[in-house]
């Protein structure tokens, strides 16, 4: 078969990963250009896509937001918020897994009251630490830490239970501490775990931010952010600008998500994860 | 140790007297030895064949100091490892465990993992240590794999590393649970040759679990056959083919005939294992 003959699909599988990631994208913002034109172009409204505004607009509408500091504002309120709910969620939360995983008394002391608050959700939360902290900010970084916390100590707990046994006994044999245990088996043989709860637990943050942003009303002491963002466009009628708030969400969770990956790849070298 | 020793002058000798195991999860009772007694002379290679899930592995881990024992006691050169006033031993270097389904740490490189022993046990510093286990992986044929992670390498380069891990130690006592259980033939028999080659250098006791009637004969001093839950000795075959041994010992008609013999013992409990449905234990 010559190159001419071969399908758009079938040319696509041959290219090399990022031709094929950009392709990807462009078809897709096609596909919805066309979809939310229809009405104008051929007169047939299709159903809930036919109100939203063709990537042109949003286009056209991110191109004047960008200028705006207002808008890089709401990025540096969300993405620190979403930074300091998550790594304080990693800093007490993995030595917690760690210990549940490793000291039974320890487990039988904390698990059971742990596993009770684990299945409330973190938006559960947001009216009664409105109430319990002091300012807006505060009750947004605890229901974030909430968000993360629980999915971290879940995994930790998990692979630090899962490890191997005969890595155990292999390492005890042949004369490791408790001290090397923990620390050359242990610890190691979680990280893949820890990694794995990071990554949810990222997206977990980003989700509690954005819906406490909106509950919250940032703008009054909370200060914005891309949940605060979308909403006002919300309340201002720009359909456009919703837009631009969620693809910004998409773009920050993503370079969030890389930031993990990444340091996954570089702490394991072992094992190249996602 | 030099292999010009002979055996009986070797370290590592095990004394296995009357030992029985119980079981015991929720007051249910599972004998998984019963009364089971052998003698190990220092440095002989001792192969356990049985059926599957008979307690050749609770044996194994009850010398190694994984597992307590019930009743009767086990020695090694004449010093108590576990006995009626100590159910379980401790665990020591002195006997180095090759685990059934690899127990290379996956987050260090062959030569860390070689290191590791060692180094915990501060008998050579780090770099010591190191040069120590690229040293020794070389001479098992992997010097050209130090820095390759297990996972990264043949489960038969991986199996030779883990063997190497072990010896580094200086053990009297490899016990190896079916190391070599998941492997195809070929495989297998260029890890049998490089057992052998590794014995025949060290003169290692080696205490060996399998299901594999010919690689028990072929690596074998004596194979010891167990009958099927709770485990006993069976019977014991003195295999006399004179070391070195090489693939074509499995040609010949003495290796036949001590497998005719072998297998007749063996089938008799694998029936009756089979018939009273034993699952696989891990």
């Amino acid at each position: 078969m010559t190159n001419t003959n071969k399908t758009v699909l079938a040319s696509l599988m041959g290219q090399t990963t990022l031709v094929r990631g950009i392709s990807s994208i462009l078809i897709f913002l096609m596909v919805w250009q066309i979809g939310a034109l229809c009405d104008d172009w051929f007169g047939v409204d299709i159903l809930a896509i036919g109100l939203v505004p063709p990537p042109t607009d949003v286009f056209v509408a991110f191109l004047e937001v960008i200028p705006k500091i207002g808008y890089w504002q709401s990025w540096v309120a969300s993405f620190s918020r979403v930074l300091t709910g998550f790594i304080v969620a990693m800093i007490i939360g993995i030595p917690f897994g760690l210990l549940l995983a490793v000291n039974r008394y320890f487990r039988g002391i904390f698990f059971p009251p742990f596993e009770i608050l684990r299945p409330i959700p973190p938006l559960a939360w947001v009216p009664a630490s409105l109430i319990f902290w002091p300012t807006n900010e505060m009750s947004i970084a605890f229901v974030t830490f909430l968000g993360a916390f629980f999915t971290i100590v879940i995994n930790v707990l998990g692979g630090a239970r899962a490890i191997n046994i005969s890595y155990l006994r292999a390492a005890q044999s042949m004369g490791a501490s408790q001290f090397d245990l923990f620390w050359k088996i242990i610890l190691p043989g979680t990280l893949p775990s820890i990694f794995t709860g990071a990554a949810v637990g990222m997206g977990i943050t980003w989700e509690v931010v954005l819906a406490a942003e909106m509950i919250s009303g940032g703008g009054t002491q909370g200060g914005g952010g891309l949940g605060f963002f979308i909403w006002s466009s919300y309340m201002g009628g720009s359909l456009e600008q919703i837009v631009v708030g969620m693809i910004s969400i998409g773009i920050a969770g993503y370079l969030s998500s890389s930031a993990i990956r990444k340091i996954g790849y570089l702490l394991m070298p072992w094992k190249r994860l996602f | 140790m030099s292999k010009n020793m002979k055996i009986s002058e070797r370290l590592g000798a095990l004394s296995i007297k009357n030992v029985t195991k119980v079981y015991d999860p929720e007051g249910v009772n599972v004998k998984a030895v019963d009364n089971c007694s052998m003698e190990i002379e220092g440095g002989e290679v001792c192969m356990i064949v049985g059926p599957s899930g008979c307690g050749k592995t609770t044996l194994l881990n009850s010398i190694a100091g994984f597992h307590s024992i019930t009743e009767g006691s086990i020695h090694l050169d004449n010093e108590l490892l576990c006995g009626p006033e100590k159910p379980i031993a401790a665990q020591g270097a002195d006997r180095m465990v090759v685990f059934q389904h690899g127990a290379l740490f996956p987050w260090k490189t062959l030569q860390e993992n070689v290191a590791y022993g060692p180094t915990v046990q501060k008998t050579l510093g780090a770099k010591e240590a190191m040069s120590k286990a690229g040293d020794m992986l070389a001479e098992a044929g992997l010097g050209n794999f130090l820095t390759r992670y297990p996972g990264e390498v043949s489960s038969g380069m991986a199996r030779r590393a883990e063997i190497v891990r072990a010896l580094i130690n200086d053990p009297k006592v490899l016990l190896l649970d079916e190391p070599y259980r998941a492997m195809d033939a070929l495989t297998k028999q260029i890890m049998h040759e490089s057992l052998l080659e590794t014995y025949d250098r060290t003169g290692v006791t080696i205490f060996f679990i399998t299901h594999d009637l010919e690689e028990a004969i072929f690596l074998g001093d004596k194979v010891h056959i167990v009958t099927t839950r709770p485990c006993q000795l069976k019977k014991t075959v003195e295999v006399k083919i004179p070391r070195p041994r090489s693939y074509e010992t499995q040609s010949s008609e003495d290796f036949r005939k001590l497998l005719a013999e072998v297998n007749e013992a063996v089938h008799e409990e694998a029936v009756k294992a089979f018939q009273a449905g034993e699952r696989e234990l891990a």
